[in-house]
């Protein structure tokens, strides 16, 4: 079993309305000058298996055909196994 | 084909809330035949035409659509529309079949971040279609849009591709259908409203033309679509 982080963001160049609304905001707090917010999504899945690589396989198959759209999204992901660390 | 009559399949997925409207719209034409598929089956019923509806399927989790899209009827649609079947997906049906990869692009949230109910001005870019013959190119049809991620995009390099191949049918406008800034509702690239696949027998729009189907509801304009498709399946 391995625990899984995968990262989705907006890809370079597509714009994100949502990080456009954050950043105009951000000045009203006090922080200037901030650019390049980028809202994207961020999930933690468990997977079952003994061998890495085929993990890493399976995720990103998982990940190209439906936990981010290639067309708009860039993904990343990290593999640990389960029970490692805290 | 049942003798004159033209069938559409309407696929409804949970979360799809415009079925309805699609099925009452299609009853005042004579020549159509609407029923309901449902997301689990693996028949559509000898259907001419399949209508994926708008609404919110699998309550638009990750992304709108993208639930749908492995619904167990989405293996037959696509092999009806590969084979050359006409599939006309509306709003969040337009967003399915962009998941789908049966349309180019991705449809993301519109840029206000707001949901945009309201009436919208069109212009008809292509007349030689099945779903647009009753159209004219430059025409302005009027037809009410109606969600939350209508912001459609492409890469670049697709992009002009997809212009160069003449995939828009629709585009956002203001009443004199000039396509501008002012008249894209959700900053859709290049106020593309509907656009095509290259067999043209695919199409997906954002716009409701079941909404515009009677004048005690608001407009008539939504006819033309519907009646394109079944003159388009009678006369071929």
């Amino acid at each position: 079993m391995f625990k899984v982080s995968v990262y989705v963001t907006p890809k370079r160049g597509v714009a994100d309305p949502q990080g456009a609304v954050i950043e105009r905001a951000l000045p009203a707090l006090g922080h200037h000058g901030v650019t390049q917010v980028r809202v994207g999504r961020y999930l933690t899945l468990e997977v079952p298996g003994d061998d890495v690589a085929q993990v890493r396989e399976a995720v990103d198959d998982m990940c190209r055909k439906l936990l981010a759209n290639p067309i708009i999204e860039d993904y990343w992901f990290e593999v640990t196994p389960a029970g490692e660390g805290a | 084909m049942t003798a004159g009559r033209v069938r559409f399949g309407i696929v409804v997925f949970p979360g799809s809330n415009c079925e309805y409207d699609a099925h009452h719209a299609l009853k005042t034409f004579p020549q159509a035949e609407p029923f309901y598929l449902w997301h689990k089956d693996h028949d559509l019923k000898d259907a001419d035409c399949i209508i994926l509806p708008g609404g919110f399927s699998y309550g638009d989790y990750l992304r709108a659509g993208a639930v749908a899209r492995f619904s167990p009827i989405m293996q037959e649609v696509t092999a009806f529309a590969e084979g050359g079947g006409l599939v006309l997906g509306i709003c969040n049906g337009f967003q399915v079949l962009t998941e789908a990869h049966l349309l180019h692009g991705a449809l993301r949230r519109n840029r206000g971040l707001r949901f945009i109910c309201r009436p919208q001005y069109l212009r008809v870019e292509r007349s030689d279609t099945p779903f647009t013959r009753r159209l004219q190119v430059g025409q302005v049809i009027q037809c009410p849009i109606s969600h939350n991620e209508g912001n459609w995009t492409a890469g670049a390099d697709r992009l002009q591709e997809i212009e160069e191949q003449g995939l828009v049918v629709f585009r956002y406008c203001d009443a004199q259908g000039r396509v501008s800034e002012e008249s894209n509702p959700n900053g859709s690239v290049h106020n593309v409203a509907g656009i095509l696949n290259e067999s043209g027998n695919v199409l997906g729009m954002m716009p409701h033309p079941e909404r515009v189907c009677e004048e005690l509801i608001g407009g008539t304009d939504g006819r033309s679509i519907f009646q394109s498709i079944v003159d388009h399946i009678l006369e071929g």
